[in-house]
């Protein structure tokens, strides 16, 4: 680890639980790159997850930090954000955690546009508890509770969080580090609600149950199914199957939910 | 003196009570008969500075309101029945991770979506074991419109105090009831306020039991002590522990900051117990009727004493072990089909003739109807 980094991390509670191989360690760091190279202040920082793999790291980080429910970081992280509007709030997820059990919560506050910075851990599985499909889990592949591959279809979170109201909307992956920063440090700069979709990798149960046990046949998978979203418009729908499109897919400067309360105080007042 | 009565619903002497206490956040989804309390929230608070939200749902509004709590407001959600089922994964996480913050749940019929609009005390054993594991709650239920008020800031300051989730559990009669107020001078109210940690201090954990009165310090999310938060069992970092006695001793302190202090915590009122050979309890809008049902019993010369409990949870064992020997019979009236009647069965230990007087089809008991069933009781062979 940079020394510069060190002051981010609680040391002490390293070795984390992740797998080795794991890409949720590097989609951390990635954060934590972010949020340096941006100079934002340590103690304004409030980093909240949910439950699974991805939802542990905050206990790592050197911030004021919350691992709250499955699911549920984005509620608890609303109240943090309206009740002091002058922390930075960023919520780490996992792909469950997001899209099953916290979906309602999800699109909830995509629409209210409130200033939190959400990073989607998307290993297309539920890790946590050894490989269940989740509703990023691709059709056709297999998991624990998906033996004859998966019938369901999968969300496009991108395009859902769009369509709910975000109005920072990117895609990243752990091969891509340098864009994924990059993506990172521009929603924490974004007012309003911003979605990273950061694609992760789960050699563990993801990949042993789809003949790629290796990270680096993981990430050789995502590196041959990426594209980037400017050469993905010109490409047909049949063309885009099984693509990971990457990069930046909306930016919209609306009303943010914290600073339109503040009207209402200062409403409320006028009319005492 | 600034205090005047003015007329008043329960549930708006619970917004009214809330903000005297230093309610300074509120978060909900609408449900029938709590849906005032939220109105009126969204009123009041801004102009307070305070803040309001309509979350999407239950699940989110008790996670909004422990987030806002940890970070320095005081925070309240108000329910009924199947918004109460709903909170109970996140209130059972502000118990463990010690979160002050007061959950109002107006009682309706049930189970599932039930009587919206008519009464019930159906939700007793669901106020202390709603959510799963061992954990400390404390549950508090008025009967009268300015008891509201008071229950709701003591609430509060319970919440506080013992950085516990505190329930304030009404019935629709309660909530909905007009009667006259006298608010008391903001001057005269006595507000607890978390205790916090030395702001200069070098190592901050966060579950350190300092005082030894097993209640931490604590400190709020962005005012320079960084913390951790969990809702795995922790150690006094905060930080996730298997560990049996990290497990045991934290359980433990958990349990006995609360059972330790039940001189605080109990709150009960014994009306004509003293020479009483039968005393009937009970508690909410159910403890209106057999106050009148006493009342009419005394005047033909029956010896009959009440106990109203104030706070559910814990229940009062002692309120029922210290009354004296001549008392024979206990009746437990509650619009329900025999909840808290248990535990006046447990607390008896057969030095009692324990009997219910249960309803739960949406109407009150009635007067009449508890005396019908004390004379049953006290001319039973
Ligand atoms: C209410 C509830 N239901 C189920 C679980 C069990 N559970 C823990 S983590 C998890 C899935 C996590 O998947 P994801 O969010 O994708 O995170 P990952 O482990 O893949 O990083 C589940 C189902 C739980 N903790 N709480
Ligand atoms: S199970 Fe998968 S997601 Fe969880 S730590 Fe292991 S590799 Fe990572
Ligand atoms: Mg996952």
């Amino acid at each position: 680890m940079r020394k510069e980094l060190e002051k981010y991390f609680r040391t002490e509670k390293l070795p984390h639980i992740w797998c080795p191989g794991c890409g949720h360690g590097i989609l951390t760091g990635a954060v934590v790159r972010a949020i340096d190279n941006l100079k934002l202040d340590q103690g304004k920082i409030c980093i909240v997850s949910g439950i699974g793999c991805s939802s542990r790291a905050p206990g790592y980080l050197n911030f004021n930090t919350l691992h709250t429910t499955h699911g549920r970081a984005l509620a608890f992280a609303t109240g943090i954000k309206l009740a002091k509007p002058e922390l930075k709030v960023i919520v780490l997820t996992g792909d469950g955690d997001c899209a099953a059990i916290g979906g309602n919560h999800f699109i909830h506050a995509c629409r209210r546009n409130i200033d939190i910075t959400t990073v989607v851990f998307n290993n297309n599985i539920y890790g946590m508890t050894s490989g269940q499909y989740s509703p990023m889990t691709p059709q056709g592949a297999f998991a624990t509770t998906a033996p004859y591959g998966n019938i369901d279809r999968s969300f496009d979170l991108c395009k859902l969080a769009q369509s709910a109201g975000a109005t920072y909307v990117a895609r990243g992956t752990v091969y891509h580090i340098p864009q994924l920063i990059k993506l990172i440090e521009k929603a924490l700069l974004h007012k309003g609600f911003s979605l990273i979709d950061a694609i992760s990798i789960c050699p563990t149960y993801f990949g042993r149950k789809n003949k790629m046990s290796s990270p680096v046949r993981m990430m050789e998978f995502i590196k041959d199914a990426c594209i980037p979203a400017k050469n993905a418009e010109k490409l047909t729908k049949e063309e885009l199957a099984g693509k990971i499109v990457i990069g930046e897919f909306y930016e919209e400067f609306a009303p943010e939910y914290t600073e339109e309360y503040a009207k209402v105080i200062e409403k409320a007042r006028e009319g005492k | 003196m600034n205090s005047k009565a003015i007329l008043m619903q329960g549930n708006e002497a619970c917004v009214e009570g809330a903000i005297a206490a230093g309610m300074r956040f509120y978060a909900g989804y609408p449900i029938t008969p709590s849906t005032e309390i939220a109105e009126l929230s969204a009123e009041k608070l801004p102009k307070v500075g305070g803040k309001f939200i309509q979350m999407e749902d239950e699940i989110a509004s008790m996670g909004a309101v422990i987030g806002a709590s940890l970070a320095g407001l005081k925070a309240m959600t108000a329910t009924s029945g199947p918004g109460f089922s709903l909170k109970q994964e996140n209130i059972g996480f502000a118990c463990l991770t010690e979160v002050p913050c007061v959950i109002v749940n107006v009682q309706r019929g049930g189970p599932s979506t039930g009587l919206p609009t008519l009464p019930a005390q159906g939700d007793v054993m669901q106020a202390r074991w709603g959510t799963h594991g061992d954990h400390p709650i404390i549950v508090v239920s008025p009967s009268y419109v300015k008891e509201v008020y008071e229950l709701t800031i003591r609430a509060f300051n319970l919440s506080e105090k013992y950085r516990v989730p505190c329930i304030l559990l009404m019935d629709e009669v309660v909530a909905h009831m007009r009667e006259k107020v006298e608010l008391p001078d903001p001057s005269s109210i006595k507000i607890i306020n978390r205790k916090k940690p030395d702001p200069t201090i070098k190592e901050y954990e966060p579950y350190k039991d300092c005082d030894g009165d097993g209640i931490p310090p604590m400190a709020n999310f962005g005012e320079g002590i960084p913390f951790h938060v969990t809702g795995l069992i922790h150690d006094i970092t905060g930080f996730p522990s298997t560990s049996a006695t990290v497990t045991e001793a934290l359980i433990t302190r958990l349990m006995k900051k609360i059972y330790d202090n039940l001189d605080d915590i109990l709150d009960y009122e014994s009306i004509f117990t003293n020479d009483a050979d039968t005393v009937i309890i009970s508690f909410g809008s159910t403890a209106r009727s057999v106050m009148r049902a006493v009342q009419i019993m005394r005047r033909e010369g029956q010896k009959i004493g009440m106990l109203r409990l104030k706070t559910i949870w814990p229940f009062a064992h002692r309120a029922i072990q210290e009354l004296s020997s001549q008392v024979k019979n206990l009746i437990v009236a509650e619009m329900n089909f025999g909840q808290l009647v248990e535990m006046v069965k447990a607390s008896a230990e057969g030095r009692f003739y324990v009997a219910g007087i249960n309803k739960f089809n949406g109407e009150l008991i009635a007067p009449n109807e508890i005396i019908s069933r004390t004379r049953e009781v006290r001319s039973r062979a």
